[in-house]
């Protein structure tokens, strides 16, 4: 048994209006100048450490907990898990 | 309750405190109120959505007994899979408080017995997150054979899919909606323009407890 780090992120779909995002992006990235940067999206991140015998447990364990208590809303959103050892 | 009391009294109302909702069947109907729950932390409703109560209700829909879910309580509702979609932060990022003109389509079920096919009702709407989305497909089918009560376009006042304000399932048992009826009973405390669009909603339950629908 380990301790692992997952980083959970989940930002909405591609695609869906992000008024936040688009204003971040519009009036202060492009504005000021920063035009490489073609997108930006935004999310929520979590950061849990969880017990589990190795990194790939870990990381399905998380998915498991994600969709069974709707961390995100597949409907909306896009979701991504990263596990650190 | 005081929303009841004004339009409907024969109706019998009590608040009841999530954790004492310990059965459905001492109750004929319940009205899940708005504000927030939990912080609205992670998605608003969505922590309350696996609530022990909220499971409850699912038995409550599986009985046939009617659901009204108001603002907060839509979102609920939605996070619980009660009905279809889900809630986005408002497209402008304000929260909005005003009062709005809405359409209700293929009124059914117990919450709209009274209310005509196309008719215009009014109320306010009091919201930060109430961007309602649906996908075009799923929107297809819910154009096809749910209630649906829309914003009229110009005064969609969050940028929800299709102008969706309010939602009910096919058979209209379960009826979520984002606007605020119970502040919409009063004509003294309706602004000059509007009239009171609550009543219809509130009148309807009684009439359909009473009666059937």
């Amino acid at each position: 048994m380990g301790l692992y780090r997952v980083v959970v992120v989940v930002s909405y779909k591609k695609g869906l209006k992000d008024p936040e995002a688009e204003t971040i992006y519009r009036d202060l990235i492009l504005k000021h100048g920063y035009r490489a940067v073609k997108e930006l999206r935004i999310g929520k991140q979590f950061t849990l450490l969880v017990e589990a015998e190795d990194s790939e447990k870990a990381s399905s364990y998380v998915r498991e907990l994600c969709d069974k208590l709707m961390i995100y809303n597949p409907v909306i959103h896009d979701i991504e898990v990263t596990v650190y050892s | 309750m005081k929303s009841f009391k004004e339009v409907a009294p024969e109706v019998e109302a009590t608040v009841v405190w999530h954790k004492d909702f310990k059965s459905v069947n001492d109750w004929d109907a319940v009205v899940i109120p708005g504000g927030f729950s939990y912080g609205d932390w992670l998605r608003a409703g969505a922590i309350a959505a696996r609530s022990e109560a909220v499971a409850r209700l699912s038995e409550a829909v599986a009985r046939g007994i009617p659901i009204l879910g108001i603002c907060n309580g839509f979102q609920v509702l939605v996070e619980a899979g009660l009905l279809r979609g889900a809630f986005l932060p408002n497209e402008h990022g304000r929260f909005v408080c005003r009062w709005v003109r809405l359409r209700v389509e293929r009124p059914r079920g117990p919450w709209l017995q009274l209310a005509e096919d196309g008719v215009e009702v009014h109320m306010p709407v009091a919201h930060g997150e109430g961007r309602y989305y649906v996908s075009s497909d799923e929107y297809k089918e819910l154009n096809s054979s749910y209630p649906i009560i829309r914003y009229i376009p110009e005064q969609n006042p969050n940028g929800s899919s299709y102008d969706i304000a309010g939602l009910g399932s096919r058979d209209g048992y379960v009826l979520g909606i984002m606007p605020h009826p119970e502040r919409a009973v009063t004509p003294l405390l309706t602004p000059r323009g509007f009239r009171p669009g609550g009543e219809l909603i509130f009148r309807s339950i009684s009439r359909s407890l009473k009666s059937g629908w």
